[in-house]
Parts: structure tokens; C-alpha cells; sequence
């Protein structure tokens, strides 16, 4: 029977979440920077405290502007929500906060962002919160690295900066299996071109300040719950672990609440912004929100030009005489090609990294030596960007952790913006002859 | 707190209290597919001012056991099993959609029982098309998308349960997906409770039965049970009805507006 069905992702992308404004008329979504909001009366008060009203109440726990961004984000990743953060580090660290502490342990992918391998490698050890590292494409890895304290797997979907595709269905079932949730930092991807909560992902974030806002604006994260991971079954499975007792047991935080008896498919972002919102206070500017939404507006028609741009200056690369290596999955000759066929139809992104066949100092040469490309540490603007990971965005890792996760010491790591590839192919020829000189 | 009924545990959601019979009690009976948890800021509502509240898990959703009651005239005396089990002598039934139905079958039942009925996204007959139930049949999944996307009238919403930043499409489909998940046996629950709706014939004979003050809350946009399809109900009932600026999710689509309504019939 053909039927209604949801909007498709262009008209999500500009549509959900957000209608002309009430009390003004204004199209586009307003940006209300305002700490708080007035209560009707003090039954209204309490009753928005009390959670037996939703509404909004002081920006640090939600706000207008925000909370449009965060079912716009949940619509396009096919979840029932979304917490928008300070940062996508600030993401990550609610995901984990809300489900783990002292004594627990995670099992996560070795080719993660440096800033993420950071936190959960030496932050997070701090507060008793241990990381095992496996490589994202060990199967095996992953199941043995499981124990009884674990509470969450965790991998990219694009692995940085190596673009190891994390083969999301076969992890979400060893995590299912073992009655934990998967969570997939989704960063590289956006959900145009994959929605991890679809392939078997139970939570996922994303450093907004990448592709999702576009133009290197500003810092944001946003974390997404899928609602599929029952909670409940897993704390019950668990016995005497209490697996997931934040969430099955009474939280003495607020009343005794329960929160999957509260609410059975969002029990995870209610405690996420009840305790790690309110409490740890990572929240985002709502102008924050407002830039970000102007983003992925037009993320769709964005999205495929990074993608069209990338493949084509990877395979240029690829070709040239003085590169190595290209790390791109979207090339035949990526050890992942045929899982990103599979996961990444739409592209496989616009961060790729490569390795010249010359050192360290070549590398140098050629970075200084770009005109268009944008020496930085930052990925997914609009302008194409270029950086060396290994004395940048990885340099307190060791060798022997950089080589795990796929970095040499001339690994070169660009961002494929939105120019003419042209002359962003132009620019990289200019350089690399610059290089070999 | 979970309560036995017919030998089987069934789940009932008090509002953030432990129940008190004593205090007059709300009952609150979801649609298809759906578990208390649609009820929940209402539920809390009720509990914070002056009632007590019992949303319920119908037998076999959520974290009710047992196999799905067959029509709504065997739901109609559960709900009476489970007040019996709670120790509660009178209550006002609240149901949407599929426990409109419920709520109604139980008041008409034992009339000196209910205290008020409300019905909230209701129609009565509540026929399903053969195509929808054939796809239902076949391809749940895709019948349960279909479903979701009738029930929402927008695609922007104010705040509503667990609050702000919740995708309600996502939030619904998601709930229903975990219900159908969750059955004994492997039943087709979205199968089994879309049959039961179309089934239930018995909606004059118990109207005329009831004794207790009713209101309709209807959802102007709703085209699943549109108001048109409620005049029946209202006219057997002497129904107040309630017009609210949304589609068949009104507790999550206009939630200020329907806990006033709610108010309103409580009072």
C-alpha cells in the first residue's frame, strides 16, 4: 500500500522543527538570545520544573533557538532527539558521562580524533573511567575487549585521519550482543551521507563545527539518541553489574525519577540534560545554534560538491608521482573500498589524508608552499584546509599509537572545500613541485 | 509499581507518587502500539495535584506481561482486574485513540464506577482500511511508518515529553518499533491492535450505559480519527468536545492545550 511517509532529507534539512514564528510571522528561525523565559504563574513554574509541562526555562537546559537545531539534527539522523553541546568534545564526554563512572570501562576504535583519544586515554582515566583501543576493523578485538564494566563501544565512521570505515552493522552486533549501546562519532559523514542509527548505531555525535555548520563559524557538538537501545533489558540482563542504573533506578538527582519509566524511548538524552547539561553545564549558545542551522540548510547541496571536490583531488593525487599513498575509501585501492560502497553510497567525505614519498621535511615544504588550501586545525569549512596531524592534531600520541591509527610522519591530512577543484588541483601541483625541489 | 492482574504482572505508572487509592483516580489508557509513556507529563500532572494517577502498560506492551487481550470488551474488564488489584473503587478514565475505546467499553461496563471519561483522539466506528491491515500484515514496518506519518500534523512542534529538542516523529516511530519489538511469541502487536480498534462494535450500547460526565478532546488536523468521526461518540454520550490545534498525537502535539482541556474535564 502506497501511504503518507516523512518528508524527504532536503525538506527536513530546511523544515523540521521550525515553523514561522507565531508572535512575529519572521520565516526564518529566530534567534532568541535570552537566559530565560518568564513562567505564566508559579503552577506554571513548578510544573516546568516538576516535568509535568515541557517548556523552556533557563538556556543552560534548552532554549528556543537550540532546541530547533536539535530536532532538526534528530530528524536528519533518524532519532527521537538531540542534546546540542559546547563542542563535539563536550558531546562525547555527555555520551560518556551519562552512562559511565568510576569503575567502568569503554572499548573504543584506535583511529579516533586526537581530541578524543585524549580525553578517553588520559581525561577521563582520572575519574576512573578506563579505555581499551582496538582496531576499528578487528571484529574479534572488539568482542574480547569486552568485560563485565563496560558500558559503551565506541568508533568513527570515518576513522581520522585515516578514513578506516567502521563497519557500523557488524560493531553494533557484537556491542547488541553483549547488551551495550554503540555510539558512532559521525563528524566526516554528516547524515547525508550516512545515518549510523539506521546501520545498527544506537547513539551518535557530531562536531558541528564541521560540515554540519559549513563555513568554520563557530564551535558546537550535538549529540542524537535513536531510542532503540533498551535500556531496561540490558540493566536486567546484567544483574548484579546494574548495568545502566542511571538510567533504570531511581536517580536521587531529581525525586527518585526513573527515566526509562519516564520515558521509554528518550530516557537517555532526559538524564543527559537533566544531570550532564545541568550539571557539567556544556550547553550551546543558542547563536551558535542559529549558525549552525543556517548550515545544514543547505547541507544536501553542500555536501555533494565536498564530496565530488574530494573525489576528484584524491584521484588526482593518487596518480601524482611524488605521493605515496591516498587514504580514501572512495579509491579502489583503500583497504576499505568495498565496506564504503557499502555503508558510504552517497561518498565517502571530503577529509582524506595522504603520505608523500618523501620525509618530514618535504611535508613541510609542501604545506608552506599552498596558496589556496588553509594551513589550520580544523576540518569540514567551506574553504579547503591542510594540516600535518602528527605535529598537530595527534602529536601527544607515540609512534606506536600515531602508527595504529594510521599516521606516518608525513601524513598530510586535507579538507576539500567548495572551491573550483581546478584550482584547487592547480594549487596542490604548485605545491608538491615546490616540495620535491 | 507493578500490580498482578489476571495472574499477570502489569505495569502501571503513578506520576513520580506512590499511589494513594484513597485520593480520586486518574486512569490513563494509551492507543496502539503505544505504552504509558505517552501519558507521562500528564500523569505527573494529575499525581502533583490532588489525584491519583495510574498510566498504564495494556497486557502485552511495554512492561506488561502477557499475551495482547483480543477486543476491547476484555480490555474494558481488565482495566476493571487491575483497579481492583490497586485497591481503587472509582476512577476517571482517560484513553487516546485505541484506549478511547478501552475507556469507553470500561465506563459502559460498570458505569458507578467511572467518575468521568474522556476521549482523546477518538472516532467510533474506528475502521481500518483492508490495505492498511494488509500491510500491516505484511510489512509492518512500513505500515508503522505510514502510521507515524499520519499521526503527525507538522513538522515543528512546541516542547513536549521528555521536552525540548525531542523529535517527535522520530520519538513516536521509535516507541511503536520498540512495542512491536517487545511482544511474546513474536505476535504482530501493531497487527493485533489495529484489529482491535476496527473490531469494536459495541461503542452505542456502551455509551448509553455510562453515567459520567464525558469530554472529547479532538485534534482539528487529525486525519487518522478526524473530529467529524467523533460526532457519534459525542452525540451518545452529551459529550463536551475539545478542539485542539493538532493531528492524532494531541498529547504531544499540543500539550499546553491539552492539559488544559484535561483540566477542564477533571474539574
Amino acid at each position: 500500500m502506497a501511504g503518507p511517509a516523512d518528508p524527504g532529507f532536503d525538506t527536513l534539512a530546511l523544515h523540521a522543527g521550525a515553523a514561522p514564528d507565531p508572535a512575529t510571522g519572521a520565516r526564518a528561525v529566530p534567534l532568541h538570545l535570552s537566559t530565560s523565559f518568564v513562567f505564566d504563574s508559579t503552577e506554571h513554574a513548578a510544573g516546568l520544573f516538576n516535568m509535568e509541562r515541557a517548556g523552556h526555562v533557563y538556556s543552560r537546559l534548552s532554549n528556543p533557538t537550540t532546541a530547533v537545531l536539535e530536532e532538526r539534527i534528530a530528524a536528519l539522523d533518524g532519532g527521537v532527539g538531540a542534546i546540542a553541546t559546547a563542542s563535539g568534545q563536550a558531546a562525547l564526554h555527555l555520551a560518556v558521562a551519562t552512562l559511565a563512572g568510576a569503575g567502568h570501562h569503554i572499548v573504543a576504535s584506535s583511529a579516533l580524533y586526537g581530541g578524543s583519544h585524549n580525553l578517553l586515554h588520559y581525561t577521563l582515566k582520572r575519574f576512573g573511567i578506563t579505555t581499551t583501543f582496538v582496531q576499528p576493523g578487528d571484529h574479534e578485538a572488539w568482542r574480547r575487549a569486552i568485560r563485565p564494566e563496560t558500558r559503551l563501544l565506541l568508533g568513527e565512521s570515518l576513522g581520522n585521519p585515516g578514513l578506516d570505515v567502521l563497519d557500523i552493522p557488524a560493531v553494533a552486533e557484537i556491542a547488541h550482543d553483549a547488551g551495550l549501546p554503540l555510539l558512532v562519532d559521525a563528524t566526516f559523514v554528516t547524515p547525508w551521507l550516512q545515518q549510523p542509527l539506521a546501520l545498527g548505531a544506537d547513539l551518535v555525535y557530531h562536531s558541528a563545527t564541521k560540515f554540519l555548520c559549513g563555513h568554520g563559524t563557530v564551535v558546537g557538538g550535538l549529540l542524537v539518541d535513536g531510542g532503540r537501545f533498551d535500556w531496561e533489558r540490558a540493566h536486567a540482563a546484567s544483574g548484579s553489574q546494574r548495568r545502566f542504573a542511571e538510567l533504570c533506578e531511581p536517580y536521587d538527582g531529581f525525586h527518585g525519577m526513573v527515566f526509562t519509566e519516564e520515558s521509554t524511548v528518550g530516557a537517555f538524552l532526559l538524564r543527559a540534560r537533566r544531570e550532564g547539561l545541568r550539571d557539567f553545564g556544556a550547553c550551546m549558545s543558542p547563536h551558535t545554534a542559529w549558525l549552525i542551522l543556517q548550515g545544514v540548510e543547505t547541507l544536501p547541496l553542500r555536501m555533494q560538491r565536498h564530496v565530488a571536490n574530494a573525489a576528484r583531488v584524491a584521484e588526482f593525487l593518487s596518480s601524482h608521482p611524488l605521493v605515496a599513498q591516498v587514504a580514501y575509501p572512495g579509491l579502489p585501492g583503500h583497504r576499505d573500498h568495498a565496506l564504503a560502497q557499502r555503508l558510504l553510497p552517497r561518498g565517502c567525505g571530503a577529509v582524506f589524508s595522504f603520505d608523500l614519498k618523501a620525509g618530514r621535511e618535504q611535508g613541510r615544504k609542501f604545506i608552506e608552499s599552498l596558496r589556496l588550501f588553509s594551513h589550520l586545525a580544523n576540518v569540514g569549512d567551506a574553504r579547503s584546509l591542510v594540516i600535518h596531524p602528527a605535529s598537530t592534531t595527534h602529536f601527544r600520541m607515540d609512534d606506536a599509537a600515531l602508527a595504529a591509527s594510521g599516521i606516518g610522519p608525513g601524513t598530510i591530512r586535507l579538507s576539500i572545500g567548495l572551491e573550483d577543484p581546478d584550482d584547487l588541483i592547480a594549487d596542490l601541483t604548485s605545491a608538491l613541485k615546490a616540495a620535491a625541489k | 509499581m507493578k500490580l498482578i492482574v489476571n495472574g499477570q504482572a502489569a505495569y502501571a505508572y503513578t506520576g513520580g507518587k506512590p499511589l494513594d487509592p484513597a485520593l480520586p483516580c486518574v486512569v490513563f489508557l494509551h492507543g496502539a502500539l503505544n505504552d504509558h509513556s505517552v501519558w507521562t507529563p500528564l500523569a505527573r500532572y494529575a499525581a502533583h495535584h490532588g489525584h491519583a494517577a495510574l498510566a498504564l502498560d495494556l497486557p502485552g506492551h511495554g512492561r506488561s506481561e502477557g499475551p495482547p487481550l483480543p477486543d476491547v470488551e476484555s480490555l474494558g474488564a481488565w482495566v476493571h482486574h487491575l483497579l481492583d488489584a490497586a485497591g481503587v473503587a472509582r476512577a476517571a478514565l482517560v484513553g487516546h485513540s485505541m484506549g478511547s475505546l478501552i475507556a469507553l467499553e470500561a465506563a459502559g461496563q460498570q458505569p458507578q464506577r467511572c467518575s468521568r471519561l474522556v476521549m482523546v483522539g477518538t472516532a467510533w466506528p474506528m475502521k481500518v482500511s483492508d490495505a492498511l491491515l494488509n500491510t500491516a500484515r505484511e510489512q509492518p514496518a512500513a505500515a508503522m511508518a505510514m502510521v507515524n506519518a499520519f499521526s503527525h500534523s507538522a513538522l515543528a512542534m512546541p516542547p513536549a515529553s521528555p521536552g525540548p529538542g525531542t523529535w517527535l516523529r522520530g520519538a513516536s516511530l521509535a516507541l511503536m518499533q520498540r512495542m512491536q519489538a517487545g511482544t511474546q511469541d513474536q505476535t504482530n502487536l501493531f497487527l493485533h491492535d489495529f484489529q482491535v480498534c476496527d473490531r469494536y462494535a459495541a461503542a452505542q450500547a456502551a455509551a448509553e450505559r455510562v453515567t459520567a460526565p464525558a469530554h472529547l478532546i479532538v485534534g482539528r488536523r487529525d486525519v487518522m480519527t478526524p473530529p467529524k468521526a467523533a460526532r457519534h461518540l459525542a452525540e451518545w454520550l452529551h459529550a463536551q468536545v475539545h478542539q485542539l490545534d493538532a493531528g492524532h498525537a494531541l498529547m504531544s502535539e499540543a500539550p499546553e492545550a491539552m492539559l488544559a482541556a484535561l483540566k477542564t474535564a477533571l474539574a
